[in-house]
């Protein structure tokens, strides 16, 4: 586990994290005003609870190519989709406490059975980033966040389709499609899920589709067909942006 | 070592729906009656806005469901497979805690068709000799509609049902389900508003020459005060409802409905926390005398009961009974015993339809909301013609609710990256859906029973279910299909796709299909063939009574918690009237 920035670290990582971010949050179309409660630190100071940090490495990179920030808004990145995953694998669900983890494990029946992997989600992303740690350092010679961005989405692709081996880079009982349906539902997680998990920041995923987050509250527009809601979402905590 | 507690005159297992029901009616009584639940206690306050609004706790995480590391399920889809647990819920979502899966559920609240609770009759009547498969185990649930009328009757005012009744005392009301058995009274209150996938399916459906309806919600649609005093408010479709407790008091729930005004009664009480491992027999032979169960500390208790109500849903019923011993466990091979006998589930298909030019704001739902046809039920048309025994209603509701799972891209395009998210913002808001669900028959060798080798915390055997999709239903779920590709001939979106078995695809639960398990501890007239008799009363051990839908004989069309709650009811009568004064047997067998 990593330790916690002590404040003095912690002030002075903030210093150094304003003076890099340039104009950006100027050039961004939401009036910056619209999440001035939200007060979480940017992720440059994030201490991950879970990922090592050659993990984390590889999580950063990941998460970018999948939601990439572009013409239609931020990415997984800026909606520290990263810090969630981070928080989900450090708790529950990373531990699979709910789960039912009895064996024996009948890992290669057909996948109309469910999940019937010996691993936590914990587990699987822990051996997933090592096994395509050791394929890309077979393949290109370096880590996966070194490569470049072409090279990480070709990467992706063979992980999503099976493509890779994991057995033969050493990780048992974990189909390399397996690991890449676990990365890519909980990066959906962190894009929509509310940002009370540390994903979704500024509510950047709810913004791309227009959905009013926990806003509940809909009588009066039942029946206005065909016409686009027109209020911003509202988080958990009660954060906006219009 | 086990501790013995006082004695009460009753002890119910589960204080889901049909324990809270028998809970009420049994404290009417006069009974000194104990609730025991095996998950936490939930109150109305726990779902107080914004609680609920948190899709990925409730709505993915499942946080109010039963845990499968407590207990879960094997699934295994014939006798020659070794059957794997489901680690985390995939197929359906049983409830855990005080309120049970009433707590979570949707709301859409049916009765069953007079046909469907007389299957039997019905298909001797209907089909020639040797038209359906020797292994179908259709049979009749040994009550009739007319017997249960008065009792859906009271539920519906308890849950304050809203909508449009369709025959009222015989007389067909236009704009109801004119296919649906007759009632005695209209609904108590009238539909919710009507949302844009609503009003596109009714004119698709009528140019069809169909009969569409208001799905029956129990999702209120105005101020409500039901006959025990609680209070519903209109529900504002808040969009966190099926799989959520409601923030608004107005999905009908044991929380809203029954539980304050039970929990004021001086002879009841309830202990969460509490699971039952064990109901104990007596030596007579022909009763039970307590239940033994685990506190939350993990100290094993005896419970001693003069009456037992096993109210712990279908799946975890049958597995009590199977553990305890109480009956004879169905064998599929000699034909013979009962428990675990007719277990069945729901026959689902659906359509997503992606209009460019429609934008449905699917965040604004409610469960209960949307439009029905029955016109394909099992006794409206000529289903011989087709091949099969059974039907389906067809259905829209708004959606999908939320944001995780609200997201739908063109088939065959990529699921991540720019292009992906492109999609995602392009497409949001303009899909439409059209379901399915439909009936269930039973077969000899689908059937529950205890698994061999998987096992939970306290040692004991998990439940395992055999199960598989037989080719009457699914030509009945085909067929569905074709009526669900007529409404989208009508409605012309820009594209749809489709998820619709087809004879020969062998179950599925890695997908959810529904929580309407059914079946596996049935009633009857026959201790031969069923566990419990008419009135829900074990045929081996008189002061023993299982309520829920492991009784149906065989899954309807219909959503299963209307018909649970009225043969509660209806139960509860009978206790009432006849049984307390005379402990015994309420029928003898009628071979
Ligand atoms: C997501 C969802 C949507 C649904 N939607 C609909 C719908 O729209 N319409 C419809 O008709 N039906 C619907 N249902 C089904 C409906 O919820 C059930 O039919 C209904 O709740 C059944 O009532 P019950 O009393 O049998 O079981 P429950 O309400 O589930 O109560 C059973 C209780 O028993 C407890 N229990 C179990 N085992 C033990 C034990 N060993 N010891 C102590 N306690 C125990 C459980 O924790 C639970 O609280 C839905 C279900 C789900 C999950
Ligand atoms: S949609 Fe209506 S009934 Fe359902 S949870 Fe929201 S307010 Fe309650």
């Amino acid at each position: 586990m990593t330790d916690q920035p002590n404040n003095w670290q912690r002030r002075t990582f903030m210093r150094q994290s304003f003076l890099t971010i340039p104009a950006i949050s100027a050039v961004a179309s939401v009036p910056l005003s619209a999440w001035a409660q939200d007060d979480t630190p940017p992720l440059s100071e994030y201490y991950p609870r879970f990922f090592e940090p050659q993990e984390w490495a590889f999580i950063l990179a990941a998460t970018d190519r999948l939601i990439p920030a572009d013409d239609n808004g931020p990415g997984a990145i800026a909606a520290h989709v990263p810090v969630f995953i981070d928080q989900e694998l450090a708790g529950d669900y990373g531990n699979a406490s709910d789960w039912y983890m009895d064996g024996p494990f009948l890992s290669d029946l057909p996948a109309e059975f469910g999940y019937q992997l010996p691993h936590t989600p914990a587990a699987v992303y822990r051996l997933g980033i090592k096994a395509t740690h050791v394929y890309c350092q077979r393949q290109y010679g370096t880590s996966f966040a070194a490569l470049d961005k072409a090279q990480q989405i070709t990467v992706l692709e063979a992980l999503e389709a099976g493509e890779i081996d994991f057995n033969a880079l050493g990780v048992a009982d974990l189909p390399s499609q397996s690991f890449f349906a676990f990365l890519l539902q909980n990066t959906k997680e962190g894009f929509f899920a509310d940002p009370i998990y540390g994903g979704n920041r500024h509510m950047a995923g709810w913004k791309l589709l227009g959905f009013p987050g926990a806003r509940a509250n809909f009588l009066e527009w039942v029946d206005q067909y065909d016409r686009p809601y027109p209020l911003g979402p509202v988080s958990l905590k009660g954060l906006q942006n219009r | 070592m086990t501790t013995t507690k006082p004695g009460v005159d009753a002890v119910i297992i589960g204080l889901g729906w049909t324990g809270s029901i028998m809970g009420m009616e049994l404290t009417d009584a006069g009974l000194d009656v104990l609730a025991l639940e095996r998950g936490e206690d939930r109150t109305k306050e726990d779902f107080l806005y914004p609680k609920p609004a948190d899709e990925l706790k409730y709505g993915v995480r499942l946080s109010m469901m039963q845990r499968p590391r407590q207990a879960t399920v094997t699934i295994r889809r014939n006798q020659n497979e070794m059957a794997a647990p489901q680690r985390h819920w995939t197929t359906f979502h049983p409830g855990n805690g005080v309120g049970g899966a009433g707590a979570h559920w949707t709301g859409v609240l049916y009765r069953a068709t007079p046909t469907e609770l007389s299957m039997k009759r019905f298909a001797d009547e209907t089909f020639e000799p040797g038209f359906l498969p020797d292994n179908m185990n259709i049979q009749d649930y040994g009550v009739t509609y007319e017997e249960l009328e008065p009792h859906y009757d009271f539920f519906e005012k308890v849950a304050g049902l809203s909508g449009q009744a369709g025959n009222v005392q015989g007389a067909l009301i236009e704009g109801g389900n004119p296919f649906e058995g007759p009632r005695q009274n209209p609904f108590p209150l009238p539909p919710l508003p009507r949302t844009l996938t609503d009003t596109l399916f009714t004119d698709a459906t009528r140019k069809l020459g169909w009969h569409p309806y208001p799905y029956p919600s129990a999702n209120v649609s105005e101020a409500w005060t039901n006959p025990y005093g609680m209070q519903l408010g209109p529900c504002n479709f808040c969009g966190y409802c099926s799989n959520y407790g409601c923030l608004n008091y107005s999905k009908a729930s044991p929380q809203t409905c029954v539980l304050d005004a039970l929990k004021r009664r001086d002879n009841f009480s309830y202990r969460t926390q509490c699971e039952v491992t064990r109901i104990v027999k007596s030596d007579d032979g022909q009763t039970v005398k307590g239940v033994l169960y685990t506190d939350g500390d993990g100290n094993e208790i005896f419970q001693p009961a003069r009456l037992v109500i096993l109210a712990a849903f279908p799946i975890n019923s049958v597995r009590l009974l199977l553990l305890s011993e109480v009956g004879k466990p169905y064998d599929p091979v000699s034909n013979t015993g009962v428990v675990g006998r007719n277990f069945t589930y729901q026959l689902t298909g659906s359509v997503d339809m992606y209009f460019k030019r429609h934008r449905f704001n699917p965040f604004i739902n409610a469960g209960g909301s949307g439009q029905v046809i029955d016109d394909f039920s099992p006794d409206t048309f000529d289903t011989a013609r087709h091949g099969f025994i059974g039907g389906a209603y067809i259905y829209t509701t708004q959606g999908p609710s939320g944001a995780i799972g609200g997201v739908k891209v063109p088939p065959g395009s990529p699921s991540w990256g720019s292009e992906w998210k492109a999609n995602a913002k392009a497409h949001y808001g303009h899909h439409m859906m059209l379901g399915s669900t439909g009936s269930n028959m039973a077969y000899r060798d689908v059937y529950l029973d205890l698994d061999p080798t998987y096992r939970d915390p306290n040692g004991d055997p998990l439940l395992r279910m055999t199960y598989d999709w037989k080719e009457n239903d699914l030509k009945m779920t085909q067929f569905m299909g074709d009526r669900m590709r007529d409404i989208v001939g009508e409605l012309k979106p820009d594209y749809h796709t489709e998820s619709i078995k087809r004879v020969g695809d062998h179950f599925d639960p890695s997908h959810y299909q529904s929580t309407h398990l059914t079946g596996g501890a049935i009633m009857g007239t026959d201790p031969n063939t069923s566990v419990v008799n008419r009135y829900l009363q074990h045929w081996d051990a008189h002061n023993l009574f299982v309520l829920g839908a492991s009784a149906f004989p065989q899954n309807m069309q219909h959503n299963p918690t209307g018909t649970v709650a009225a043969l509660t009811y209806w139960s509860a009568k009978h206790i009432r009237e006849r049984y307390l004064e005379n402990p015994g047997p309420l029928m003898s067998a009628q071979g």
